[in-house]
């Protein structure tokens, strides 16, 4: 008798759950960096003199312009030869972290800059200073424009965090494909890894619609 | 006359090679209701945002009750005042725009409070309350707390000039902000400031309502290529115009 696909999905549980854990927790740590240092990038792409900005343009245009897959073993191996030794966890969520960043970054410098400059000089001529002005004027703004462009990054961080299996990081790709080395239900199981991704990615989509819906301006 | 709030000496603007103000003399005294007229890029704009230090300019000196605006001498150097010091000096003017310019994430009321709290740092209560005056003297109590997309463009520019006023700046300055509505809407807004005008607001209005001018202003000043043209009462200079660029101009505005 063949094993069923539900017997061997029971069996691999654990592997399954502590896979999709990994993904779940790369994605969210790149995530999280990726945009606290893509807002940096962002303001200095907005907001840099003329030796900051073409400096964090170049980064931008560079990181977006390779292959995640690129970043992921370039952190891997970088590090590796030049003495900093990063476990493959910790050089893949740097990789993606820094691919975030240059996205967030796009993102944000795009949602600032298409304030319209009236909102600026309205702020300026009632006495605010520029610090004021963004944070109560500028930036509540730009966030409610950015936000679905930021979602669908992290969608794709989420997705991106697959990568992270070629340098040996156990997350649910990894795992799908360990297992599916034993049983050799090569078709159920990706399948079945393939809606946990959407899962978690639709997840993250309905979110990202429920924060829009609650911060939008009515008109 | 009475006193004397705004002095401006020798101001002079270029933008790149183009010099858009050639030297601006010109003293406003309390309570003067000033229309500014004349053609599209004679400098009308320009001269009001370098009042308000939106434009950095090149020469001359603007005081406000006596403190120079924007920059001060070192030495015989020129320097510009810090970010700060320019911050405070701004609010000591308002400016209402022919764009309105709110700040569309936030309400009627909150677009009103925003200076009183963060640059006049009054308790929340205070700024409210001010804030619901002014809302109710443009007539707009009502809808203290609609969003800017929930109001119309006259309603919104009542807003935005109760925003300016409530910061209860010594001088206002008004840039054509009626230029942008539909023509029902031009009278509501002014009227608002037809009776910011007979409380005794000292300002300066930038206005192609040439009726309005004539009704409402104390004094009106011609620009022209960047320089003060004519400099009058509106009986003289409407009715009889001095020089013939003066003429010329009011020949081709609508007196509607
Ligand atoms: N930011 C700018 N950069 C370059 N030229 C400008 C700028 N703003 C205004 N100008 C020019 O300055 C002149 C005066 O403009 P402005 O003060 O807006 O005139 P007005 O308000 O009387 O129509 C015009 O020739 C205009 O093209
Ligand atoms: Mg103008």
């Amino acid at each position: 008798m063949t094993p069923s696909f539900l017997d061997q999905l029971w069996l691999a549980r654990n592997v399954i759950l502590s896979g999709l854990g990994l993904t779940v927790s790369i994605s969210l740590l790149a995530i999280l960096a990726g945009s606290v240092l893509g807002v940096l990038v962002g303001l200095s792409l907005t907001y840099g003199n003329r030796l900051i900005r073409p400096i964090f343009r170049v980064y931008t245009d560079i990181i977006r312009g390779t292959p995640v897959l690129v970043l992921v073993l370039a952190s891997y191996y970088v590090s590796s030869a030049v003495g900093v030794n990063l476990d493959p966890f910790s050089a893949g969520v740097l990789a993606l972290a820094v691919f975030c960043s240059s996205h967030v970054g796009e993102i944000v410098r795009g949602g600032l800059q298409a304030i319209p400059k009236g909102q600026t000089e309205a702020a300026k001529a009632i006495g605010l200073t520029f610090g004021q002005t963004f944070a109560y004027v500028l930036w509540p703004q730009a966030l409610r424009q950015f936000l679905p462009a930021w979602v669908n990054t992290a969608a794709e961080m989420v997705k991106a965090s697959t990568l992270l299996s070629v340098i040996g990081v156990a997350e649910l790709l990894l795992r799908t494909q360990e297992i599916i080395s034993r049983n050799f239900m090569s078709l159920q199981f990706y399948f079945f890894a393939g809606a946990l991704y959407f899962v978690v990615n639709y997840g993250i989509e309905r979110f990202g619609k429920y924060v829009e819906r609650k911060t939008a301006v009515p008109s | 006359m009475s006193k004397t709030i705004l002095e401006i000496e020798g101001l002079r603007k270029t933008y790149g090679s183009l010099e858009v103000l050639k030297g601006i003399d010109c003293a406003v005294h309390e309570g003067e209701v000033i229309a500014i007229i004349g053609s599209s890029g004679s400098g009308k704009t320009t001269l009001l945002r370098c009042i308000n230090m939106l434009e950095d300019f090149e020469g001359g000196t603007i005081r406000l009750d006596g403190e120079e605006i924007g920059y001060h001498a070192e030495g015989s150097m020129r320097r510009r005042k810090s970010e700060k010091d320019i911050a405070r000096q701004r609010a000591l003017t308002g400016m209402a725009f022919q764009q309105f310019n709110l700040f569309p994430h936030m309400t009627a009321e909150a677009n009103v409070m925003l200076g009183l709290l963060k640059v006049k740092r009054l308790p929340k209560d205070e700024a409210r309350a001010i804030a619901l005056k002014w809302l109710d003297r443009v007539g707009l109590g009502d809808r203290a707390g609609h969003f800017p997309g929930q109001l119309s463009g006259g309603q919104q520019q009542r807003v935005a000039i109760a925003r300016a006023i409530a910061m209860n700046p010594r001088l206002m300055l008004f840039d054509e902000v009626t230029s942008a509505l539909d023509p029902e809407l031009v009278g509501e807004v002014l009227q608002v400031i037809k009776g910011l005008a007979a409380d005794g607001m000292t300002m300066l209005l930038v206005t192609h309502e040439m009726r309005f001018a004539y009704e409402v202003a104390s004094r009106v000043i011609f620009m022209n290529q960047g320089v003060i043209g004519e400099d009058g009462n509106p009986r003289e200079m409407f009715v009889a115009p001095k020089t013939e660029r003066l003429a010329d101009f009011l020949k081709t505005s609508s007196f509607n």
